[in-house]
């Protein structure tokens, strides 16, 4: 066996040999800055690799804009240009629309089917640095996010004529960019528990109830105004409508420690079950 | 003393609810060898590899790789895995799917020196998703060995390549295991393992009923098995003392015996133009068979 190769069947030219491994004491170990490189990469093809399924990106990147253009210029475009206030509401209500979808999705759905395929499996068992799976779905629900507002607020300043100053803009942005961590969290939290198939069912069966009982789309009657405050896009809209000027209920502290307790409790209850179960 | 081994179990013991999957086992990888686990279903192969990778955590006894807990990242980024069921995104191409496995190792081949080792460089750009079933084990083979690891542990790594690639794998194997490294296979292809292995271990209900070379394990089978072209009668020599059975397979006779020597003597001396003599000691997939149904 001096050929020692292993050869493509659709390929014949000369292999190459293996190198040896690398026998020296500090095999094990990595420098920080190749540590760091091994997040960004899972990251970037988390990135990469989302952006590409077209079934999931077209829908939650287009969808808030198009659905906003759709209510706030052509449907409602005169009831806006009278009242700023109406435009700034159905803004703030795609914008938290849009946030809800890649994180609730983009995590339970992806979660739950990558387990089954035996892909955590493998991640544990090769070194992947800790976390760096769960980092890498983070940091591409809030780059979804950051490029639904990267949308949307040029579709808002320019065809739906909102009176937005820059530093409402970038408010606005940078709570929607955070405020997508508790919608990641509630998915992860379901991802962990169910299988790929049902964990569809199951983000949907909080995602379409949240999306209407929380009063994001339309003021709700009273008797279900006291539940709506149960429901976190409810809060992230409070926010938005701070960050934009408007009359919000209750207090942004308030608003801001609950989607923080969301995160942070659902979050922890999956990694725990991640680390148990797998 | 658990650093002279590259992995290690010692008196491990791992249930799942009633059931015992790993019943006080010892294993034992050392360098620059190719260790072959076997058993029948549910012998606790799959269980024995998942604690050397830190995967499951045994009940009692002890797990160490490189001396260390596998639970510990740092002896995992000397180790290369290739696991028999798992999907990976379909979305990503070749060549971004190892670059992501060799992201994690500190001094990894690069991307474009894996896939020109494995000769995967043709494929490099082509979506995972789009790749046959053989050229996916390809894809997962490359992704085990970029990170130049010490210690592979490869699950059924030739499941769905044709008779070429197979045997170019297997060549890879062999070349890795002479510059130093070590292979931990599991398999169902006896004969992958009898062609590679230099230690096999065969487990039945979670415990070890065997281990050493290829040709110690055939050797527990006293069993030969001598073929001939002969006048005799099949009948005749199936009356003989040690003879098992005999079967006539065209013009030759095939003889199974315990006492190899006793009847090739016995054959000789009956028919002078005895012609085409062998004898040959039973296969490691005979032996297999045999230990596993004494166990059970």
């Amino acid at each position: 066996m001096n050929t020692a190769s292993f050869q493509n069947p659709n390929a014949f030219e000369s292999p190459k040999p293996f190198e040896p491994f690398d026998d020296s004491p500090l095999a094990g170990v990595m420098t920080t800055a190749r540590l760091l490189r091994a997040y960004l990469a899972e990251a970037r093809f988390e990135c990469l690799r989302m952006f590409r399924v077209l079934g999931f990106s077209i829908p939650f990147l287009v969808l808030p804009a198009a659905l906003y253009l759709l209510f706030g210029v052509v449907l409602f475009g005169d009831a806006v240009r009278s009242d700023p206030a109406t435009g700034k509401f159905l803004f703030a209500a795609f914008a938290v629309f849009g946030v809800m979808g890649p994180g609730m999705f983009g995590f339970g759905a992806t979660i739950a089917t990558e387990r089954e395929q035996g892909l955590l499996t493998l991640k544990r068992a090769l070194p992947a640095p800790a976390g760096s799976y769960l980092l890498a779905k983070l940091l591409m629900t809030m780059l979804f996010a950051f490029v639904v507002m990267a949308t949307m607020i040029p579709a808002a300043l320019l065809l739906g004529h909102l009176p937005l100053t820059f530093a409402q803009c970038a408010r606005v942005t940078a709570i929607n960019v955070l405020g997508s961590l508790p919608f990641c969290a509630i998915g992860l939290f379901i991802g962990t528990r169910v299988s790929g198939k049902a964990a569809i069912a199951f983000v949907n069966l909080i995602y379409v109830p949240m999306m209407h009982v929380s009063g994001l789309f339309y003021p709700l009657p009273k008797f279900l105004r006291a539940i709506s405050p149960l429901w976190p896009s409810y809060h992230l809209q409070q926010l938005v409508f701070a960050a934009m000027g408007m009359t919000f209920y209750g207090k942004s502290a308030v608003h801001l420690a609950v989607l923080a307790t969301v995160t942070a409790v659902l979050t922890a209850l999956s990694i725990r079950r991640l680390a148990r179960i797998g | 003393m658990g650093n002279e081994y590259w992995a290690e179990l010692s008196g491990v013991k791992k249930r799942f609810g009633k059931i015992v999957a790993l019943d006080g086992l010892d294993l034992q990888v050392r360098r620059g060898e190719l260790f072959s686990v076997l058993g029948p279903n549910g012998a606790g192969k799959s269980t024995a590899v998942s604690l050397m990778l830190g995967l499951l955590r045994p009940d009692s006894g002890a797990a160490r790789l490189f001396g260390k807990s596998p639970l510990l990242v740092e002896p995992r980024r000397q180790v290369g895995v290739m696991m028999q069921e798992v999907t990976l995104a379909p979305e990503l191409r070749v060549r971004e799917h190892i670059a992501l496995v060799a992201s994690y190792y500190p001094r990894p081949l690069t991307h474009e020196e894996a896939m020109a080792i494995t000769n995967l460089s043709p494929l490099a750009a082509r979506p995972y998703g789009k790749l046959s079933a053989g050229q996916k084990r390809q894809v997962q083979f490359t992704m085990a060995v970029c990170g130049r690891p010490k210690l592979l542990f490869l699950d059924e790594p030739s499941v769905g390549l044709d008779v070429r690639a197979r045997e170019a794998m297997w060549a890879a194997l062999r070349q890795l295991v002479r510059n130093g490294s070590s292979i931990v296979l599991t398999t169902h292809y006896l004969e992958e393992a009898e062609s590679l292995s230099n230690r096999v271990a065969v487990l039945n209900k979670g415990r070890l009923i065997a281990s050493g070379t290829v040709n110690e394990i055939r050797a527990l089978v006293v069993r030969k098995h001598i073929s001939c072209s002969t006048v005799l009668a099949a009948d005749q020599i199936a009356a003989w003392p040690d003879v098992e059975s005999v079967t006539r397979d065209q013009q030759r006779l095939q003889i199974s015996t315990s006492n190899s020597e006793a009847v090739v003597r016995r054959l000789l001396a009956a028919d002078s133009n005895l012609q085409e003599l062998e004898v040959r000691r039973a296969g490691l997939a005979e032996a297999f068979t045999e230990l596993t149904q004494e166990a059970a």
